[in-house]
């Protein structure tokens, strides 16, 4: 019996120090490489092959692909939006990354702590408000692919309901919900929306509930602000229409599926590793903006639109024709006279809301039902 | 089928060895699925237990992480000890939290760090009456406290969820579910070494840890109160011939978990996120259980389970960072590390009897 003790003994010890002795992988703690950038990427969830963080996973990709043996990424995973957020992107800091992009709005204030620690490190906070001297922000205008999708909805629709899935009531969701309304509102007068609250960016289980729902109330085209494809297996069961979030989900529902708004953030992360690489990495103007520095949209290809599909060309081609319009800047999607839909006019016509109202929307636009939950 | 056969005497070799065993095998087995995946074996280890060892300020955050896991699994013990089995520790952690945030969110230009015992103990009712629940419907109705509490935890997520989205949002926060900022007063101050800074995220709030190990220690083992919830525990029926009333242990237990779990709520919150915001747990009131039990039910147990768990986790994201090893990968180390822990205790304690069943 005590040979066994000491022969197992020798065997951790012995474990232990071949462990200690292999001490190379150490992550050089701020040390450069000459002419390779370093950059850190911090993901919600494991990137999975559809939805938010794979859109991320995607534009890394797209890094990678440019860059080559110029710059060195590393990923972290599944991080919660709390504590472990600051204790990750700090470890990332101190590993000597020179750039991080934290792709979730709940690392906003931890993107902020860590950065006042290290100011010769840039961050890049995706969908914050708040910013410094050396955190950037970054968003995508969204709700401009969900103007076309209303158009395609309005043109598709044989029921005119419309069945929508909004993740929380905040005014990035809403604003998109009342694009849809105004792409909706300029090709249908009769259809209507309906908005069911999943109170959740992504589950699976509650989407396919909320559009059964719908189905079940009579809504034959279905669109959603949530993140998986749930929505678009229950249509394609059901024999409903659809549009794919985030990513191209015509791999789930290739009968149902009508197109998908792409987020596309890799000319973006590109743009920021040569800005910095070239010493013009920059904030843009103010601590403080409702939606970052850059807030790309279809123009600038962040949001891009995946093949037409399941529709007949002359819708298709009504929808390449909103496309362009909001491309070409001849459409602008809130634009006066907007009344809500309780009547009360919010801008009259000639007038256009700007930016900040986008941010402040919290009602719907004609066309919704319903009023907005809080 | 398998019975387990209580051993009668268990061997003191084997306290030893059972521990080093399960380690062996799980660094064993670590090896092999490492090497089979692909990825550096040794390096992985490295990484996953040693790393967040390597520098100061990563003690420090393994201090941090464990820290919650560590008061959670302390009030549990309790709870397991007595055969009260309070899954809900989740839920209590977040009312704890919640209720100190509405406290510290009500005074919002109080700068005195006094103001803390005030939101501790805030925190503690919080917890407590979210234990209380379970508790009174277990003593009057003898209604099962592990559905309770565990549905109850769902109840406090979606609350603090309505909470932080409606009554405390922050006007400033563009419709995004955040409250205002806490008080300075209500603030975990992050500890400053002289010379050195900060070390990461290393703040007041561990002392708590340290005052509370060695009482939970003394109380387990030197007062009549730990001698009840022991006896209550190993054997219910001797407890009722000595006449301990098993209605007011159980509804002691539970608000004394309970209770400490919503402190763990406060020190998170206070210490690490400065506001309410849709989630503050992440997971810890139900990690807290394995600790408890990794622990070995004794405090001294919980204190090294606790920093055990934590240093794998930060391990696993160092993995992440250093040599892209998903999650999903140590995770299952993880799983593995828990798995042969657990065996090697249980073998210890009992004989497995293969039979013919039916």
């Amino acid at each position: 019996m005590r040979n066994i003790i000491i022969l197992l003994g020798v065997l951790v010890v012995g474990a232990v120090g071949f462990l200690f002795y292999q001490d190379k992988s150490e992550i050089p703690v701020a040390e450069k490489e000459t002419s390779v950038t370093k950059v850190g990427f911090v993901y919600l969830t494991t990137p999975g092959d559809h939805g938010w963080t794979y859109a991320h996973e995607l534009g890394k990709q797209m890094v990678e692909k440019r860059f080559g043996k110029d710059v060195k990424v590393s990923v972290v995973e599944n991080v919660p939006e709390g504590p472990d957020a600051t204790r990750v992107i700090r470890e990332l800091a101190k590993g000597g990354n020179e750039i991080i992009f934290t792709t979730s709005f709940g690392y906003m204030d931890p993107t902020l702590k860590v950065a006042k620690e290290f100011p010769d490190v840039k961050f890049e906070h995706i969908t914050g408000y708040k910013r410094s001297k050396n955190v950037a922000t970054g968003n995508i205008r969204f709700y401009e692919g969900r103007y076309i999708q209303g158009v395609v909805a309005g043109l598709m629709t044989k029921t005119n309901k419309i069945g929508y899935i909004g993740a929380y009531p905040i005014a990035e969701v809403i604003m998109g919900i009342n694009a849809f309304a105004q792409g909706l509102k300029s090709v249908n007068k009769d259809a209507t929306i309906s908005v069911i609250w999943a109170n959740t960016w992504y589950d699976p289980v509650k989407e396919a509930d909320a559009a059964k729902v719908h189905i079940a109330e009579g809504a034959d085209v279905l669109a959603q602000h949530t993140d998986s494809p749930a929505m678009l297996q229950i249509a394609e069961k059901e024999g409903a229409l659809g549009f794919g979030q985030s990513t191209d989900m015509s791999a789930f529902a290739p009968k149902a599926q009508l197109f998908a708004s792409i987020n596309n953030w890799g000319p973006y992360y590109i743009k920021k590793i040569e800005e910095l690489r070239n010493g013009k990495w920059n904030t843009g103007d103010g601590p403080h903006h409702w939606a970052g520095n850059v807030w790309g949209g279809l123009k600038s290809d962040m949001l891009i639109i995946s093949k037409f599909q399941n529709m007949p060309d002359e819708v298709a081609q009504k929808a390449q024709e909103a496309l362009d319009g909001i491309k070409t800047g001849k459409i602008n999607i809130f634009a006066g006279p907007l009344i809500d839909n309780t009547g009360k006019e919010i801008i009259p016509a000639g007038k256009a809301l700007d930016d900040g109202a986008l941010w402040g929307m919290n009602y719907y636009l004609q066309g919704v039902d319903g009023k907005v939950p809080g | 089928m398998i019975t387990f056969i209580p051993r009668v005497k268990v061997s003191k070799n084997w306290v030893i060895i059972a521990p080093i065993l399960s380690i062996v095998f799980t660094i064993f087995f670590g090896l092999l699925i490492f090497t089979f995946l692909g990825y550096n074996p040794l390096e992985t280890l490295y990484q996953i237990f040693v790393s967040p060892f390597s520098r100061i300020d990563r003690i420090s955050d393994i201090l941090v992480k464990a820290c919650p896991l560590i008061i959670i699994g302390t009030g549990l013990m309790l709870c397991f000890k007595s055969n009260v089995w309070n899954i809900g520790a989740e839920g209590q952690f977040i009312m704890g939290a919640l209720l100190a945030g509405f406290i510290a969110l009500s005074f919002p230009n109080i700068e005195t760090k006094f103001f803390l015992l005030i939101t501790i103990l805030a925190g503690f009712v919080g917890g407590a009456l979210w234990a209380f629940i379970p508790a009174i419907l277990k003593t009057k109705l003898n209604v099962n406290e592990i559905l309770v509490s565990l549905m109850l935890v769902y109840v406090a997520m979606l609350f603090i969820d309505f909470i932080v989205r409606g009554p405390l949002r922050d006007p400033m926060s563009f419709g995004f579910p955040l409250s205002k900022p806490y008080p300075e007063g209500a603030i975990i101050n992050k500890i400053p070494f002289p010379g050195i800074g900060f070390l990461g995220q290393l703040h007041y709030g561990i002392l708590f840890v340290f005052l509370l190990v060695p009482i939970s220690w003394i109380f387990v083992n030197k007062t009549l109160g730990g001698f009840k919830i022991n006896v209550l525990g190993s054997a219910p029926q001797a407890a009722k011939f000595a006449g301990f009333k098993q209605n007011s242990i159980t509804l002691t237990v539970l608000l004394l978990s309970g209770g400490l779990a919503g402190v763990a709520g406060v020190i998170e919150v206070s210490a690490n996120i400065g506001q309410l915001q849709p989630e503050v747990s992440f997971g810890y009131g139900f990690t807290a259980i394995i600790v408890a039990f990794l622990g070995r039910l004794s405090p001294v147990g919980i204190l090294f389970a606790g920093i055990i768990i934590a240093t794998v986790k930060l391990g696993a994201d160092n993995a992440q960072m250093t040599m892209g090893i998903p999650k999903v990968v140590t995770g299952l180390f993880e799983g593995i590390l828990l798995f042969f822990l657990l065996t090697g205790e249980t073998l210890q304690k009992y004989k497995i009897k293969w039979s013919e069943g039916k």
